[in-house]
């Protein structure tokens, strides 16, 4: 790791400003991203400007359907959640299997959809759940947010501070994992609010998380797991690797959407 | 041999410390001192240095100093070298390139390491690392076995041409062609075993310290045999002699092959301690370890087995080439002739046999062992064959089996070895029951009635251990013997300390050789202790590899413990006035024998060191040392089977269980020869579905260098195993120990692939059963 | 640099760090605690696995002054009094661990899972929950039965108390 200066915030206030110290200061929440990527010198902030204390950041509220997920919550609060459990229980499904327990103990919502890293499992829920990105300054729809791999609609210094979204009727969460990092190789998060379904799918595309036009077309007009079997996947646009080339992933695409609406009910 | 004698499950001495995080491993040691060392280390596969410019890394803050390859070679320190003298067919030696430790002239590696940074702290050495300039000339690379073999391959060393090392071969050329020419079937295949990493959990470390005032070394090294270390480094690379220089190997995290080699970085730290005039540590990182740590297996081989036309198999033709990496490192030369051809008569009475091995450099890290050492290349590539040709032929594997199993002993290979005992069919038909093989057919059903589809396969293992006789191996090219030594201590007070040659590293001979003296004593387990692992305690050893601590270590100390049996009755005899012919040792006494009369070991110690009433001219001590060098090598077999279920929409392969029923010979602690099987097993398993080290062969740039992207076997790959144990005791050694170390690596790969290809209904598929590669042999066009 | 205070299996302790050093080299280098591992340099293999304020983490991703103020449990910290705890007794019990790199990984895992799952825990649970600790010796197989036993005994243990 380069050397790096680290400033702890207390407020989101106190955060942008220290931000703004430095022209290559970076946010650091959980840091289950970021430190490692610091660690292998792919990453040299000059600053670290510490987000995990921020009170107002953190807690889950669910109010009626309209859960609000504060930003520095870490995924095995998602995960255990009786709250969102009772109105949206697949995304404390997704939550629960996020990299693995000491992971889940530190990484957080905030981080991960700002980090927006293409195998990461929350920007699907996100995308497919139509959330609202809360930031310290507007709210951003998720169809607007996601802008490729690794890019959002951020400004550099701008914080997420909270996720919200009206809990669908019906979701599901389905992932394929990387047999040697466990990242999604392919995961599709399907939800579905009267007669509107969206269907996301991450660690498949090479341009990061995805709608799939086809898929929410297919399962619109019959929510069955037999329903995207009938949809063609284009290879192209996928991601390729030693792990699953373009094919394979495509295949997993309708496999995950098919698992995904299983689970959904 | 009672409560914590041979053949008892007792809990391992070592735990509490591991336990409580007490554990001593190299990276945990400190020196007054001390600085941190991070090695510069080639970007490129294969290049050449133009020059090397360290002015700006001097000056980064911390650095205490930066050295490079041609410092070193003006110092004197020598080349690597490879340990093993194999001559080709034609009777030329086998072609061996310079190796440098620090490179100055030419990579050919990407990891090759270039220069050393020495700084206060590992972020300040790896800073100034990055800023070392160095001009490279970029060559053209080649990282497979067969592309560096063909006219126009990218040229490694001027020693080698065509990149050729040697073109070995064993058995008997005409006589296997004749056979096969006359057969009723041949079984022809291509079997690929693909490259892996040994991963231990414990990155190689090495802490170098120079003491200027005694002109004395002292080196912590994660080793598997520290003596080896110590004997290479001083002999060959001039690093310093014998007598100054010590190798203490403390607390290893596991080695599986991977840490018996000397690295470069064992002989650098040291000398940059002399130069630097401060201890020098240096600790590898995950990515470093996969770049630079010696891989184990990629053989591609071509084979052809000939059947009668009652099925018996009449001769095996293999024609292997090997890759050897860009340098020849300690054993590589052994492990894919010795090590492996000598084993392909597997359990099977084959009357001729033929191996051609080729081995080649390329621009990858060099291959050495890994846990099993060629056994595993040759079980593969026979266990894989005799599956398809049981398919070809219409019969079912156990049958083709067991009616080519070897049934007398001592059994003579056509490929050197001599089996000395043995029962196939024992295992074969425990791991069958035990499979419920009979059953599967309707589990078939059942997985079929779900959209799964599922397989089951067998494989029977043969492997040689207990390495190995000297006068042999010698006879073959090594440069070294292959015996253990030990020093069976007793203290005035009765306690003891056991030296030994051997080396843990996980395996857990702090208990098994205490277990071993209680037994033999009947003194508590708490009286012993073994000390291994130091050059200046222990008097000089071998170390461990090739699962030879139990037959080989052990049986040293069986000797030492002889002496030093004989020594203590003769004492006793003289104490209580009796002939000493009638002693015997039990439950912690000397006791003549059909009387009541003992005298207590502790009593008997104490005598021997007050020297008060010795026999006439007998010398005062109790304290023997032995070394043992075996007869032979030793034949650990048996039978495993795998059962799969594949879900055919994602090509994932769920292990429904497995089983292993080994032949190990007499067992000192079944828990802890369970546990080797458990993780050998894992290992294989790995191989099998997982873990495959991958090049990009237009850049040689390893692309699987972290976890990220090699596999690991994790605790939900695995299914937890269902073992058994079959015992014909190994004529060989007093204790009748064949080795379990490396079993399970070796014995479960083709399991496991013969029973994938028995549920997607063909054999086109190579190791690792990826879920990709499993779908794509699955769909229509495959 | 960077004064760093922890308290660290019930004392407090400081040093002075770069804001650079990960929380896993400030426990081995600063306050010589070398229970703490470090296998991988990708937040992969949890030998490195601590519990910072009452949960499990992995030290090797975090920087040490991130964790400034926080509590922390290492290997160390586990055995009360040189009363093996029973997670680590079941791991001597039944094999769980071979070269013991790995160990202090897995028993500050195994730990958090009972604390958190503990009574509830099969074969299937345990490995999954596994995911983050890797294992070269022992095939799991041991590992998962200790994590099982000492489950099993740590919930006796707990019904005789109510």
């Amino acid at each position: 790791m380069y050397a790096t200066s680290y400033h702890r915030a207390s407020s989101v206030e106190d955060a942008v400003r220290l931000h703004g110290h430095s022209e290559e200061s970076k946010y650091v929440s959980g840091g289950m991203t970021l430190i490692a990527t610091m660690k292998q010198r792919l990453a040299s902030p000059s600053d670290l400007v510490d987000l995990r204390h921020i009170g107002s950041m953190k807690g889950i509220s669910v109010d009626g359907r309209r859960v609000t997920i504060g930003a520095g919550t870490p995924h095995a609060e998602v995960a255990a959640s009786q709250a969102i459990m009772a109105v949206c229980p697949a995304l404390c499904h997704l939550a629960s299997h996020i990299g693995d327990p000491h992971v889940r103990h530190m990484g957080t919502i905030g981080g991960s959809v700002a980090n927006n890293d293409p195998a990461a499992d929350y920007p699907s829920a996100v995308l497919a759940l139509d959330a609202t990105v809360v930031t310290d300054r507007r709210s951003i729809p998720a169809d607007g947010f996601f802008a490729g791999l690794f890019e959002t609609a951020l400004a550099e210094d701008e914080i997420i501070t909270a996720i919200a979204f009206d809990a669908p009727d019906k979701a599901g969460y389905a992932k394929f994992a990387n047999p040697a990092s466990r990242y999604a190789m392919t995961g599709v998060f399907v939800a579905k609010t009267g007669g509107t379904v969206r269907v996301a799918v991450t660690g498949a595309g090479s341009d990061g998380v995805f709608r799939h036009a086809g898929l929410e077309q297919a399962l619109q007009g019959n929510w069955s797991p037999d329903a995207p079997g009938s949809v063609m996947v284009d290879p192209s646009g996928l991601m390729a690797d030693m792990h699953a080339d373009a094919q394979y992933r495509a295949n997993l695409v309708k496999v995950m959407a098919k698992r995904a609406v299983m689970a959904a009910g | 041999m009672g409560v914590e004698g041979i053949g008892a499950r007792v809990a391992r001495k070592e735990d509490k410390r591991f336990l409580t995080g007490k554990g001593r491993y190299t990276d945990d040691m400190v020196a007054p001192g001390m600085k941190y060392a991070c090695f510069v280390r080639s970007p490129h596969a294969h290049a050449r240095i133009r020059s090397i410019d360290v002015a700006a890394a001097k000056a980064m803050p911390g650095v205490i100093d930066v050295l490079d390859g041609k410092q070193l070679q003006a110092d004197g320190i020598g080349n690597l070298i490879c340990g093993w003298m194999i001559h080709s067919k034609d009777g030329s030696p086998m072609k061996m390139g310079a190796w440098r430790p620090l490179a100055h002239e030419t990579v050919r590696y990407v990891g090759d390491a270039i220069a050393i940074v020495v700084a206060d702290s590992s972020g300040e050495a790896r800073d100034a690392a990055e800023a070392v300039v160095i001009d490279f000339e970029e060559l053209p690379a080649v990282t497979e076995p067969l592309p560096a073999l063909e006219g126009g391959a990218p040229q490694l060393h001027p020693e080698a041409p065509g990149n050729l090392i040697f073109d070995w071969q064993i058995g008997d050329p005409e006589a296997t062609d004749r056979a096969i020419a006359a057969a009723a079937h041949v079984t022809e295949i291509e079997i690929i075993n693909n490259r892996l990493a040994p991963n231990p959990m414990e990155p190689r470390a090495t802490l170098g310290i120079y003491d200027a005032a005694e002109d004395h070394y002292t080196c912590y090294t994660t080793s598997q045999n520290p003596h080896v270390a110590r004997l290479v480094m001083s002999a060959f690379y001039n690093v310093a002699p014998e007598n100054k220089l010590r190798v203490i190997a403390p607390d290893v995290g596991g080695g599986f092959g991977s840490k018996i080699y000397i690295y470069p970085e064992e002989i650098v730290c040291l000398w940059a301690s002399k130069k630097t005039g401060v201890p020098v540590k240096w600790t590898s990182d995950r990515t470093e370890a996969f770049l630079t740590d010696a891989h184990g297996r990629d053989h591609v081989s071509k084979v052809k087995m000939a059947f009668d036309a009652d099925h018996r198999v009449t001769a095996l033709k293999v024609d292997t080439v090997a890759n050897l990496g860009a340098y020849m490192s300690l054993f590589s030369s052994a492990v894919p002739t010795y090590l492996y051809a000598t084993l392909l008569s597997g359990q099977y009475a084959i009357p001729a046999i033929h191996a051609n091995v080729r081995t080649v450099y390329t621009n990858t890290v060099p291959v050495d062992a890994y846990r099993g050492a060629g056994r595993p290349e040759a079980t593969y590539l026979l266990e894989r064959t005799m599956e398809t040709a049981a398919r070809e032929l219409g019969v079912s594997p156990a049958e083709l089996r067991r009616k080519n199993f070897i049934r007398s002993f001592p059994y003579q290979t056509p490929v050197i070895m001599n089996y000395d005992a043995g029962d196939y069919e024992a295992s074969l038909n425990a791991a069958m029951q035990a499979a419920d093989w009979a059953g599967f057919e309707g589990r078939r059903s059942a997985s079929a009635a779900k959209g799964k589809k599922r397989g089951i396969g067998m494989s029977c293992y043969i492997e040689a251990c207990g390495i190995a006789p000297s006068a042999a191996v010698g006879s073959l090219g090594a440069g070294v013997g292959l015996w253990e030594s030990a020093e069976v201590r007793v203290n005035a007070v009765g306690t003891i300390e056991v030296l030994t040659g051997s080396h843990s590293h996980g395996q857990g001979h702090e208990t098994t050789f205490a277990q071993l003296v209680a037994g033999r004593l009947g003194v508590p387990l708490e009286s012993i202790n073994i000390v291994h692992g130091d050059t200046d305690k222990v008097q000089m050893g071998m170390g461990t590899y090739g699962s030879r601590s139990g037959a080989v270590g052990m049986s040293a100390v069986v000797k030492a413990l002889d002496k030093v049996e004989a020594k203590a009755k003769k004492i006793a005899a003289h104490m209580m006035e009796a002939d000493e012919q009638d002693i015997v040792i039990e439950n912690g006494e000397l006791k003549i024998a059909g009387t009541d009369k003992t005298v207590p070991w502790f009593q008997v110690a104490l005598a021997a060191y007050t020297a008060h009433n010795l026999p006439a001219g007998m010398e005062p001590g109790l304290k023997e040392t032995a070394f043992y060098d075996p007869s032979n090598f030793t034949f650990p077999a048996g039978c495993y089977i795998a059962e799969v279920e594949i879900d055919p929409e994602t090509g994932k392969t769920e292990i429904v269980q497995f089983v292993a029923a080994d032949d190990f010979g007499n067992i000192i602690n079944p828990m802890i020869v369970e546990g080797q099987v458990h993780g050998g097993l894992a290992q294989g398993i790995g191989q099998a579905l997982l873990e495959n080290v991958h090049y990009d062969p237009q850049t040689g740039q390893l692309l699987t260098a972290s976890f990220m992207d090699y596999a690991m076997p994790r605790a939900d790959d695995l299914p937890s195993f269902t073992l058994s144990h079959q015992n014909t005791p190994c004529p060989g050694n007093p204790l009748g120990i064949k080795g379990c170390g490396e079993a399970g690596a070796i014995g479960s790969p083709p399991a496991l692939i013969n029973a994938i290809t028995d549920a997607i209904g063909h054999n086109r598929l190579t190791m690792p059963a990826t879920p990709m590669k499993v779908w794509q042999a699955l769909q229509p066009a495959h | 640099m960077t004064k760093v205070t922890l308290t660290v299996n019930g004392r407090t302790m400081s040093g002075e760090c770069e804001d650079r050093m990960l929380l896993v080299h400030f426990i081995r280098e600063k306050l010589a605690l070398t229970g703490t591992h470090v296998g991988c340099d990708t937040t992969q293999c949890g030998t490195c696995v601590i519990h910072m304020d009452g949960h499990s983490v992995k030290s090797c991703s975090i920087l040490a002054v991130q964790a400034n103020g926080s509590v922390i449990t290492t290997i160390e910290g586990l055995a009360a009094q040189g009363e093996m705890h029973p997670v680590q007794a079941a791991f001597k019990e039944h094999h769980g661990l071979q070269c013991g790199f790995c160990t202090p990984g897995m028993v500050m895992t195994a730990v958090d899972m009972i604390n958190r799952r503990g009574g509830s825990l099969t074969e299937e649970v345990v490995r999954t929950e596994l995911e983050g600790n890797i294992c070269r010796c022992t095939g799991y197989h041991n590992i998962v039965k200790a994590v099982l036993a000492a489950d099993a005994e740590m919930a006796a243990g707990r019904q005789a108390a109510e």
